[in-house]
């Protein structure tokens, strides 16, 4: 017989017994595993059974942007700079992995407003929202990369034996994009604004990253791009998926060891403020 | 040996009534948990704010079942969803040991495009449940929950009914916990339904400690060991009677006298008369099968030849339950005519359910039919009894144990 679980609620905060929360924390992130994976089924499932595109919506957007670009810029309505791959190359490759990470950053929030009325009703590992957010951010991201490299094929590119550490370009991408979602989630679940902000932000950030524009060569703008810790991220996936090889690959792999930090730091805080979140919400 | 499940001590919540006070609240309390701060600051409330739970304390054992009770508002939900640990109390602290189990969400997790088969898993890992688990007991929950040949249909085109008694399978067929909390659960409707959720949670309340929430007073009396009244967030009482506690609740509904009709008649004075001794109380508490008289003090205005009245009895929810027409001593109606007169009215004993009553009148005249005066929740007064029934009048019956007809005479070759 082993003991049973005892659990004790106070008005304490839980950072004030670090190693306890942080047991509690893997403990309960080991414990949603099966759920979070249920909570990825029944959502993909209800997603696609009930749209008659079903998995096209994965990358009508990307597609879309895509075309836009190639057509704004052969029109000559907007002059892109050089780049070395082809643009069309350029700028769907470019904007596929700009969904990603979309995709990985409108997760955490939009699941966890989705889940109110669990939350607010029934005590279950809350981590499993997050890790189901993942799940179907890779779920997503998969489609994505098949049609990707597909296309890339078609249009002759051999991306030679880097191609094997692209799956590393997504996951620092989900990774990255993941620990900016959970972060605004907290403030995010009280105040819509967040939620409504965040898209707005991101299409400004999108030019400011090589998704669309090359990287200028000098300038203020230069310094924009090179500041934007997105930059390295965007560049050292493309260049693994197109078979060069990356340039800025110590940046690349600071930012990834930044967010890994920042995600370690906003699930703590994440944790912290269900219970103020929750007493929010209706019941 | 006494094995405590649940301690909770000197519990305190605050919520706030504006929502734009309470989203700003709460991005502080956000501010301050994340500094290492307590929750709830110095036990001061900010503006807006209100005790939705206060300095509630209670311990509870296996195998008692804690009733909570009080009317809308008074904190009953709020203190199960902290002890649930959804939400942290300001002050005090919670104890819970063991495994907990909640019927409070049925269906929580359900998605609606997907059938009430898929459902059952998803709702079944939302309980922390796994996949083998459920394998197993597949055809159970389906068999319990009587959905039959619709466990493939989307949900969405379940009726109401439906999507509830799966929840309620899924919870019931799969949990054993050593703590279960139930919030108004049993409001299922179908009556068969309602019949097997009672024993299943007979079942599984006799190895568990229960926090109940009902408004069914019927519940609470069947089921529980202990009831706790709440009113405005505070503990009125703490009872190991369930009657007691029961007589409480109907205590702090405040009847509201409403009078109606000419005005050509008025009501003076009804005093009652319990098993022969006057009760003055404002609110008089008779046990059930007590004898009870009724007096009843009224003015009728003239000219008119006579005036006739009812006494009638209403219960809470102002159904009437009992009519009684005031007769002479030849089963005619009473001629009342004009002047002050005092009625001694003889009920009888008092054969109403455990609850909460109030007399009305009505005099009419007896030419037209014209009503005079009516006056409803004049006098109101609690029914005391070990059991709530289930139903209205409450007649017990003294059975003769007789020897079956011999079986060998029904039984046809």
């Amino acid at each position: 017989m082993n003991e049973p679980a005892i659990s004790v609620y106070t008005s304490d905060s839980s950072l004030s017994n670090p190693f306890k929360m942080v047991r509690e924390m893997f403990r309960d992130l080991f414990a949603s595993r099966e759920l979070a994976w249920r909570l990825t089924v029944r959502d993909i499932r209800a997603q696609y059974r009930q749209a008659f595109l079903g998995i096209l919506w994965a990358f009508i957007l990307p597609l879309a942007n895509t075309v836009t670009w190639i057509f704004l810029s052969r029109a000559g309505i907007v002059s892109v700079g050089e780049t070395v791959l082809p643009y069309p190359i350029y700028v769907f490759t470019g904007t596929m992995l700009w969904a990603i990470l979309m995709d990985a950053m409108t997760a955490p929030l939009q699941q966890t407003n989705a889940a109110r009325g669990m939350l607010a009703k029934l005590n279950f590992p809350r981590e499993a929202l997050v890790v189901s957010g993942i799940y179907q951010t890779l779920f997503n991201a998969g489609i994505k990369i098949a049609l990707l490299i597909g296309a890339l094929i078609l249009l002759g590119m051999n991306p030679g034996w880097n191609v094997l550490l692209f799956p590393l370009g997504i996951l620092s991408l989900i990774l990255v994009g993941t620990a900016i979602g959970l972060l605004i989630t907290p403030v995010g679940m009280l105040y819509t604004d967040v939620g409504r902000a965040l898209p707005l932000l991101m299409q400004f950030l999108m030019y400011l990253s090589p998704v669309v524009f090359p990287m200028p060569k000098e300038g203020w703008a230069a310094t924009l791009f090179m500041i934007n810790p997105l930059t390295p991220l965007i560049l050292t996936a493309r260049d693994w998926l197109t078979g060069f090889s990356p340039e800025f690959l110590g940046y690349f792999l600071l930012v990834n060891a930044a967010a890994l930090a920042l995600l370690l730091a906003v699930w703590v805080a994440y944790r912290l403020a269900m219970p103020i979140l929750i007493e929010r919400m209706s019941a | 040996m006494k094995d405590t499940l649940i301690k909770v001590d000197g519990v305190s919540k605050k919520f706030c009534r504006g929502l734009k006070k309470s989203l700003w609240y709460g991005l502080q309390d956000l501010g301050n948990e994340l500094r290492g701060r307590r929750h709830g600051g110095n036990g001061q409330l900010r503006a807006d704010e209100f005790w939705a739970v206060r300095d509630a304390s209670f311990e509870l054992s296996r195998g008692e079942c804690l009733g909570l009770i009080g009317h809308n508002g008074a904190g009953k939900t709020t203190l199960l969803r902290m002890l649930n640990g959804l939400i942290k109390p300001d002050q005090g602290r919670i104890e819970i040991r063991g495994k907990v189990g909640a019927l409070i969400a049925l269906g929580a997790g359900f998605n609606p495009i997907l059938t009430g088969r898929e459902n059952i898993y998803i709702n079944a890992s939302v309980l922390g449940l796994s996949k083998r688990h459920v394998d197993a007991k597949l055809d159970e929950i389906i068999d319990y929950s009587e959905i039959g040949e619709f466990i493939d249909t989307p949900v969405q085109n379940y009726s109401s009914g439906m999507s509830v008694r799966l929840g309620f399978s899924v919870a019931v067929v799969l949990i054993e916990p050593d703590v279960l909390f139930l919030d108004e659960v049993l409001a299922v409707g179908d009556i068969g339904f309602v019949i097997k959720c009672l024993n299943t949670m007979r079942r599984l309340t006799a190895n568990s400690a229960v926090v109940f929430v009902s408004h069914s007073m019927q519940f609470i009396s069947w089921f529980c060991t202990r009831v706790m009244v709440m009113k405005h967030g505070a503990t009125l009482l703490d009872s190991p009677n369930p009657a007691e506690g029961i007589d409480r609740y109907f205590a702090l509904v405040k009847h509201e006298q409403q009078t109606s009709g000419t005005g050509d008649a008025r009501v003076l004075g009804l005093d009652l008369l319990v098993n022969g001794e006057m009760d003055t109380g404002e609110e008089p508490s008779i046990h059930q099968g007590s004898s009870v008289t009724v007096l009843l003090r009224m003015q009728v205005d003239g000219p008119r030849a006579c005036a006739h009245a009812w006494l009638y009895i209403h219960d809470e929810a102002k159904l009437p339950l009992v009519c009684t027409p005031i007769h002479d001593a030849y089963s005619q109606m009473l001629c009342l005519p004009p002047g002050e007169h005092l009625l001694e009215i003889p009920l009888g004993i008092i054969e109403l359910n455990a609850g909460k009553y109030n007399f009305v009148v009505a005099i009419l005249d007896a030419n037209t039919s014209i009503v005079l005066a009516r006056v409803e929740g004049l006098r109101s007064f609690r029914v005391l009894s070990d059991q709530t029934q289930w139903g209205n009048i409450v007649r017990p019956a003294k059975a003769q144990l007789r020897a079956p007809p011999n079986k060998a005479s029904t039984v046809s070759g």
